[in-house]
C-alpha cells in the first residue's frame, strides 16, 4: 500500500476510526504520518469563551491541509476555555485529528480517567499528558489545585487503561482506549543537564511523541537531541520541536518574562526590534528555525504555536518547505475528493 | 525551615548515608514496639517522625517518604506536588515558577541526587500517592511492612 492511500482512507464519515495498521497502538492519521517516517506538523487551536461549535470549525479550519494535528489546550496559563473534549469532539467529527491535552491541575484520578474513555469514544487518537500550569497564574486564582497526578503518573494512567484494558483500580474495561501518548519537554528550562533524564522518565512511562515548549535556541535543542540520541530514547519516541511566531520584540519580551521556562535569546530579541516590519520578522524567524531543527538528526516534526497568528499558519509552513511537497490531511480534502468522483 | 532544606539538599551525601545507617535502625526497633506496643505508640512515633523530618526536609508526611529517591528534597514542597519533577516552568535562575523565591524543589532534587550514591534512584518513575497515608507515619509503614 503506498503512503498517499494510507492518508486518504476515509470511511463515509469523516470522523469514522481507521483501522489500527500493524505496530500501531491508535486509529488516527497523527501516529501514521509520524511512524511512516514524514516529518509532522502539530499546531495549537486556541479554544474559543463561547459555547459556539462554529467558532471552533472556523479557527480549525485555517489549519486545513497545513498541519496533521491539532493540539485542543485544557485551560492553558490556568485560564477558563471551552474545554479539551469539548474542542476535540467537535474536531472529531469533521474527521480532524485532534491531540487531547490533559493537564493534572483540574481534575482527579476518577475524573481524567472517565474523560480519557469519553475522548476514545469520540474518536480522539491523540493524547499530551502535561502537569499543566498553577491556578495562581490564571484567571481564577481562587480556586483549588487539584494535582492527584503528576505528567509522569498520568501516563502511566494512560498506558494502563490501553495496555492492560483496566482502570487503575483494577476493575476491568470492556474495550480499551487506543490513544497515542504524548508528552511535554522543555529543553530550555534549568536544571539543563537533566532534561533528557526527564524525558527518559517519559518514555519510560509510555509517551510514544513529545512537544516541546518554544525552542529559540537552536544549539541547546542540537545539543538536547544529541544526547537523547545516545540513549537511545529516539527509537521509542517521536520529538516534535516547538515554534512560536513572534508578532514584536514587546511580545517577545513579555513571553521571556512573564511566561517562566521561556527563553528567548538576546539576539532574536534585536531582531525583531531592529526589523522595520517586526509581524514579517517573527514570521521569517519561525520559518527559519523550522528549517534548522529540520536538519537535526532523529528530529520527526514542528509543533508550531502561532498563536493569534493562526492565519499565517499555512504560509509559514510551506515557506519553510520542511513537508516537502507532502500535503497534510483535512476534510476540506475529503469533501474535494468525493466532489470529483461523483463528477 | 526553607534554610535548613536547603543545607539538607547541599549534604545530600550526608543525609543519604544517614538514613542509609540509621534508618534500618530505627525501622528494627518500631517492628519491636509495635509487635509489643501494637498500634499505641503511634501516635508519638508519627509526631517525632514529623517533627525530624519537617525540622531537616519541611517534610509534609504524605506517609509515601520519596526522599532517598528525589535528591533529599521533599517533592511535597513542589506547589504542584510533583512526584517526577521537574515541571515546564523553572525560572532561568533555577527557582520555582510558582514561588519565584523559592528555589525548585526539582532542581534541588536532581543536584542532591547527583551528590549521592544511589542518586541514581531518581531516573526510576515514581506514581501518584496515595491520599489516604497522608499525615502517617513512612517509618511505622516500613516497619510493619515486611
Ligand atoms: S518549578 Fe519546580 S517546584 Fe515549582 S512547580 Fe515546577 S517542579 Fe514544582
Amino acid at each position: 500500500m503506498t503512503d498517499r492511500a494510507q492518508f486518504d482512507e476515509a470511511g463515509l464519515n469523516p470522523g469514522d476510526p481507521l483501522p489500527i495498521l500493524p505496530g500501531h497502538v491508535s486509529h488516527g492519521r497523527f501516529e501514521r504520518v509520524l511512524r511512516a517516517g514524514h516529518f509532522a506538523i502539530s499546531t495549537e487551536i486556541a479554544p474559543p469563551d463561547s459555547a459556539d461549535p462554529g467558532e471552533v470549525l472556523r479557527r480549525a479550519a485555517l489549519f486545513d491541509g497545513h498541519v496533521d494535528a491539532i493540539n485542543a489546550t485544557d485551560g492553558s496559563g490556568a485560564n477558563c476555555h471551552m474545554s479539551s473534549l469539548g474542542v476535540c469532539a467537535l474536531l472529531t467529527r469533521e474527521g480532524y485529528s485532534p491531540i487531547i491535552q490533559v493537564s493534572c491541575r483540574d481534575r482527579n484520578r476518577i475524573a481524567i480517567q472517565g474523560d480519557l474513555l469519553g475522548a476514545a469514544a469520540l474518536g480522539v487518537c491523540s493524547v499530551l499528558c502535561l502537569s499543566g500550569d498553577d491556578v495562581s497564574v490564571g484567571d481564577h486564582p481562587e480556586a483549588k489545585p487539584v494535582f492527584d497526578f503528576d505528567s509522569v503518573s498520568l501516563l502511566q494512567t494512560v498506558k494502563t487503561l490501553r495496555d492492560e484494558s483496566r482502570f487503575l483500580s483494577g476493575r476491568k474495561l470492556d474495550l480499551p482506549p487506543q490513544l497515542f501518548m504524548g508528552a511535554s519537554i522543555n529543553p530550555f528550562a534549568p536544571p539543563y543537564a537533566n532534561r533528557v533524564d526527564q524525558f527518559a522518565k517519559k518514555v519510560a512511562a509510555g509517551a510514544e511523541f513529545v512537544q516541546s515548549q518554544y525552542c529559540f535556541d537552536i544549539e541547546m535543542a542540537r545539543e538536547f537531541m544529541a544526547r537523547a540520541r545516545d540513549l537511545g530514547l529516539l527509537e521509542h519516541c517521536h520529538v516534535l520541536m516547538g515554534v512560536g511566531v513572534l508578532a514584536s520584540a514587546k511580545t517577545a519580551k513579555w513571553l521571556k518574562g512573564a511566561i517562566p521556562g521561556v527563553h528567548i535569546p538576546d539576539q532574536i530579541i534585536r531582531r525583531l526590534e531592529q526589523a522595520e516590519k517586526p509581524k514579517a520578522e517573527g514570521r521569517a524567524i519561525a520559518v527559519e528555525l523550522m528549517q534548522q531543527l529540520a536538519e537535526i538528526k532523529g528530529m520527526s516534526g514542528i509543533h508550531l504555536m502561532a498563536y493569534k497568528q493562526e492565519e499565517w499558519v499555512g504560509d509559514i509552513v510551506a515557506r519553510s518547505g520542511v513537508l516537502q511537497g507532502r500535503k497534510p490531511w483535512a476534510p476540506s480534502h475529503l469533501h474535494h475528493s468525493k466532489q470529483t468522483a461523483n463528477a | 525551615m526553607y534554610r535548613v532544606r536547603l543545607w539538607s539538599v547541599r549534604h545530600s551525601r550526608k543525609m543519604e548515608w544517614l538514613y542509609a545507617t540509621f534508618n534500618p535502625m530505627v525501622v528494627k526497633l518500631l517492628r519491636g514496639t509495635v509487635k509489643v506496643f501494637g498500634n499505641k505508640l503511634d501516635k508519638p512515633i508519627t509526631a517525632v517522625e514529623a517533627a525530624a523530618k519537617g525540622f531537616f526536609f519541611d517534610c509534609k508526611m504524605c506517609g509515601d517518604c520519596a526522599l532517598s529517591k528525589t535528591g533529599m528534597s521533599c517533592p511535597m514542597n513542589c506547589p504542584k506536588t510533583i512526584r517526577n519533577g521537574p515541571c515546564g516552568g523553572v525560572r532561568e535562575n533555577g527557582h520555582c515558577e510558582v514561588k519565584p523565591e523559592m528555589r525548585c524543589v526539582w532542581v534541588a532534587a536532581w543536584d542532591g541526587a547527583s551528590r549521592m550514591k544511589d542518586g541514581d534512584a531518581i531516573k526510576n518513575v515514581n506514581f501518584a500517592v496515595d491520599h489516604r497515608a497522608k499525615g502517617t507515619s513512612s517509618w511505622l509503614k516500613m516497619a510493619r511492612d515486611d
